[in-house]
């Protein structure tokens, strides 16, 4: 394909008027599209906020005056940390994969993507297990050396260091994807400028990939805000913590609701506040070299490359893998039966099916955005994909209220008939999808739009002239264009439903147990070394998504 | 493949007429783990003919669940792992009166909701663990005595967000008024050698290794650790036991269960509950997490024995639930994370 340089989507802003709202959602239009998506996420965040008219003064004056002074530093300097975290981590190994050349740079550029299947929380655990006072580690060094105060691992710092090594492959997988197509385009134009490779890294490469790396680090820090697993494993208070103390401790639900809410417009302000600043810029297309010759690293320089990518991948995943398969020989007598086939199918069942629905809805969003931008379709696109960011539970019953409200209609409605049961709509598989539809549509959308700013108008406007309707160009040029960038949509939607716990214990029909329930099931009583056995299922089923994705990009950079 | 494919087309539109809940079969909604409560389901099913359907989820969840269902719940019963959350659901309605001459019988009054909405099925003992290198029992005495300065960087605690932590300062509330209670977990706090753990298992350990000399535990997860490291100088203590000294006894929690309040079929459920705490399954119910049964006539599991007899305290553990947001706010105040 030639190199273009036209003006990528620009985000020139059509002013928003209240007015325009109505010729906005003109039905059929690309408009009701997104407001038709959106709303999959306003019923449920409408319900969390409609909270507010409980008041709860009582308890959330206690927890501002005793709890939330501490808990909103601990989130402060944890998003801060594992936001610079995941930012070097994925955007070093993006560049060093993508542009240089070093041994085991085939191998990393996609190993250093299996992390993602790894769960935080798994993660949290292995960690604080091998490096805390009781951890091999730090026995052995007490025997060596006798007694020492050494740091602790159950620290801000650990678990920022935690969350960076779950959360970077975010980061990594979409910047890589940024570099491969137009980082050597861009390392050659700041040459011919004088400028050497540092500073064309930094001055020319950094700046462009910028959209992408922007992406994955919301999707880390998003991730990061919902966490409860792993700060619980470090018993690290953050905002999240609050959210279920005032649940789970306190009995208010409408409180957890209410902080959750608070917490969703933080986000809500965060994303919109990123886009503005991007908005102003605009991104010019500079195609991709076809087969672009790497940097040959010195000698020096590549072996600190290869170590660096190596340790990484041995912290982030090998260590922990091990040591889940020690524990997983230790219980596998007992506990793996022929039912972990169905554990397995179900978990396989429901992540493709839930992948599938989050890439069709990002892309319909993400195509809208295209065809309608404004900034009242930026507002509807965060919106909705706000689910990403709120505590697992929280959303999980957002979604089921108004689903077993409107199941009392109907069978209310059918009992007139003579009907006799408890359930039409709740405890049904489609419930269940459209509920991880919510609350992953922004890791399908995040890949998808950054893709979408990558076909230019100039292809749109060339294929019009040409007499192409809107449909076709979605079918047989963006389709083609954008099948990494869905292809990475998939995956990402695939491993997290994979790892999903909360919505899949609320809303699982009877006998729809999955790998993650089995985690819940040994989790729930703090056996850890049992729940090892469906984590590491877990871990190598989401392996296939990732290996499948690693060996495309490679080959198609589209 | 296709056997798959019908059950996805099932899933995805519920089958009216195969959703209608028939009589033979008992719908319960558990906080309690499927390792511990399918076993039990299983045996009852073979013996009585009726199934039970089950689905496990955190008591939050489930809770916000059947208040989401309200009438049209599917659930007949609902299982919890500590009496706070039984307690909260019969607050919230969502649990109905049970008479059974049978569950009377069975469950100590202590043990069960004196308006009989809940009734326990297991007992979980909260007591002390200490390092047998570093401690004699003798310096041991009650849960108040970890607040006293000789144990300044001796104790280790799980989190304050645990239930069985708050269960056991809100009975410490209802015995000894709040600021008494605050003033010894504020002494707590002030005794721990490291921040406060995820896990009973991990304070243990601790305990083990070295880095503190005394913890906080519920007697099931020592039994568990024990059978796994036999050879960790690890040793229980009962506090709280000198009648003397008008020690209450040691703190006990539950595991138990309630009626909803519409349940589709009542009579079956309670038939379940009445026996799950009969002589016949006590043993299983509490046996297989190493829990103490409730029924007085039947004995714990040979190993649990082992660690010696012990006096509960005999306040009713409802006051668990309704002392328990108190309990949290006390926590929070003196920073007992």
């Amino acid at each position: 394909m030639p190199a273009e340089s036209s003006v990528l989507s620009a985000n020139t802003p059509a002013k928003f008027k209240p007015a325009g709202v109505f010729a906005f959602a003109r039905p059929g239009g690309w408009g009701a599209v997104a407001l038709v998506i959106a709303l999959l996420t306003v019923i449920p965040v409408a319900v969390i906020f409609s909270a507010w008219l409980t008041p709860e003064a009582d308890i959330l004056g206690h927890l501002t005056e005793f709890v939330l002074p501490e808990l909103l530093a601990n989130t402060f300097w944890l998003l801060l940390g594992v936001g610079i975290g995941v930012t070097v981590l994925g955007v070093s190994l993006a560049w060093l994969t993508a542009m240089c050349e070093f041994p085991g740079r085939k191998f990393f550029s996609w190993a250093l993507l299996l992390p993602l299947a790894v769960p935080a929380y798994v993660l949290a655990f292995v960690m604080i297990g091998l490096l805390d006072y009781t951890g091999p580690l730090q026995t052995w060094l007490r025997e060596a050396f006798g007694p020492m105060q050494l740091p602790q691992i159950r620290s801000r710092g650990g678990v920022i260091f935690v969350m960076s090594l779950a959360l970077y492959p975010y980061v990594y997988l979409i910047a890589r994807n940024a570099f491969l197509t137009q980082g050597r385009a861009a390392l050659e134009a700041a040459q011919s400028l004088g400028l050497n490779r540092w500073q064309g890294f930094r001055r020319v490469a950094l700046p462009m990939a910028r959209p992408w790396i922007a992406a994955g680090l919301m999707l880390a820090l998003m991730e990061t805000l919902a966490d409860f697993g792993t700060v619980a494993i470090f018993n690290y208070d953050t905002f999240t913590t609050a959210i279920y103390k005032a649940w789970f401790s306190l009995f208010s639900l409408s409180a957890a609701s209410q902080l959750s809410s608070i917490l969703i417009l933080f986000v809500l302000i965060l994303a919109l506040a990123e886009q503005r600043t991007r908005s102003h810029m605009k991104y010019g297309g500079v195609g991709r070299a076809a087969s672009h010759d790497r940097i040959h690293l010195s000698r020096r320089q590549a072996l600190l490359a290869t170590s660096y990518a190596g340790l990484v991948f041995a912290i982030a995943f090998l260590i922990p893998l091990v040591q889940l398969l020690l524990w997983t020989s230790e219980v596998a007598a007992t506990d793996l039966d022929s039912r972990y086939w169905e554990f397995v199918r179900n978990s396989l069942w429901l992540s493709g099916l839930g992948a599938a629905i989050v890439c069709v809805l990002a892309l319909l969003l993400g195509y809208a955005g295209r065809q309608k931008p404004g900034q009242f379709m930026q507002l509807v696109q965060r919106v909705a994909t706000i689910g990403y960011a709120f505590p697992g539970t929280v959303l999980a019953v957002g979604v089921f209220i108004p689903v077993a409200w409107l199941d009392n209609v109907i069978i209310d409605l059918l009992k007139s008939q003579g009907w006799q049961g408890t359930e039409v709509l709740k405890g049904t598989l489609l419930v269940m999808l459209l509920a991880y539809a919510v609350r992953f549509l922004a890791v399908g959308f995040g890949p998808v739009d950054s893709g979408l700013q990558r076909v230019t108008r100039n292809i749109d406007e060339a294929a019009r002239v040409m007499g192409t309707s809107t449909l076709s160009l979605l079918s047989r040029v963006h389709l083609p264009m954008l099948r990494t960038s869905l292809f990475t949509a998939a995956a990402l939607a695939f491993v997290d439903i994979m790892k999903e716990m909360p919505i899949t214990l609320m809303t699982r029909p009877f006998g729809w147990d999955t790998l993650a329930v089995r985690v819940f099931e040994m989790t729930a009583e703090g056996e850890w070394e049992r729940a090892a056995l469906p984590s590491v299922a877990i871990i190598l089923a989401g392996l296939i998504p990732i290996i499948f994705l690693a060996g495309r990009g490679e080959n198609t950079h589209a | 493949m296709r056997n798959m494919m019908t059950k996805l087309a099932g899933g995805l539109i519920a089958v009216l007429a195969l959703n209608a809940v028939s009589a033979e079969e008992v719908v319960v909604y558990s906080a309690r783990n499927e390792q511990l409560i399918k076993p039990l389901f299983d045996a009852y099913t073979k013996e009585t003919g009726v199934k039970v359907k089950f689905v496990t989820d955190k008591e939050g969840p489930l809770l916000a669940r059947l208040k989401a269902e309200g009438a049209n719940t599917p659930a007949d019963m609902l299982m919890t792992v500590d009496a706070g959350n039984l307690w909260q659901a019969s607050e919230e309605g969502l649990l109905r009166q049970v008479k059974s001459a049978a569950l009377g019988a069975n469950v100590p009054a202590h043990l069960r909701d004196p308006d009989n909405e809940w009734f326990g099925l297991s007992i979980r003992a909260r007591t002390l663990i200490y390092n047998k290198d570093k401690v004699k029992p003798a310096d041991l005495s009650t849960y108040e005595d970890l607040a006293n300065p000789k144990w300044k960087n001796r104790l280790c605690l799980r989190t304050s967000k645990k239930v069985y932590n708050q269960s056991l300062v809100a009975m410490m509330i209802h015995e000894h008024g709040e600021g008494k209670t605050e003033d010894i977990v504020q002494g707590w706090v002030n005794n721990l050698a490291a921040p406060p753990f995820p896990d009973d298992t991990k304070a243990m350990e601790a305990v083990a290794a070295g880095q503190c000399d005394v913890t906080l535990v519920n007697t099931y997860y020592y039994g568990r650790l024990m059978e796994k490291k036999p050879n960790l100088p690890l040793g229980i203590f009962w506090p709280n036991q000198n009648a003397k000294a008008k020690d209450a006894g040691v703190h006990v929690n539950i595991s138990g269960a309630g009626i909803t309040r519409h349940a589709k079929n009542p009579a079956g459920a309670i038939k379940l509950m009445e026996w799950l705490s009969s002589e016949k399954a006590q043993n299983l119910y509490a046996d297989s997490n190493m829990e103490y049964p409730v029924n007085p006539k039947v004995k714990p599991d040979a190993a649990v024995a082992a660690w010696g007899s012990f006096r509960q305290n005999l306040i009713n553990v409802k006051q668990a639930g309704a002392l328990q947001a108190q309990a949290v706010k006390l926590m929070d105040r003196v920073g007992y994370k």
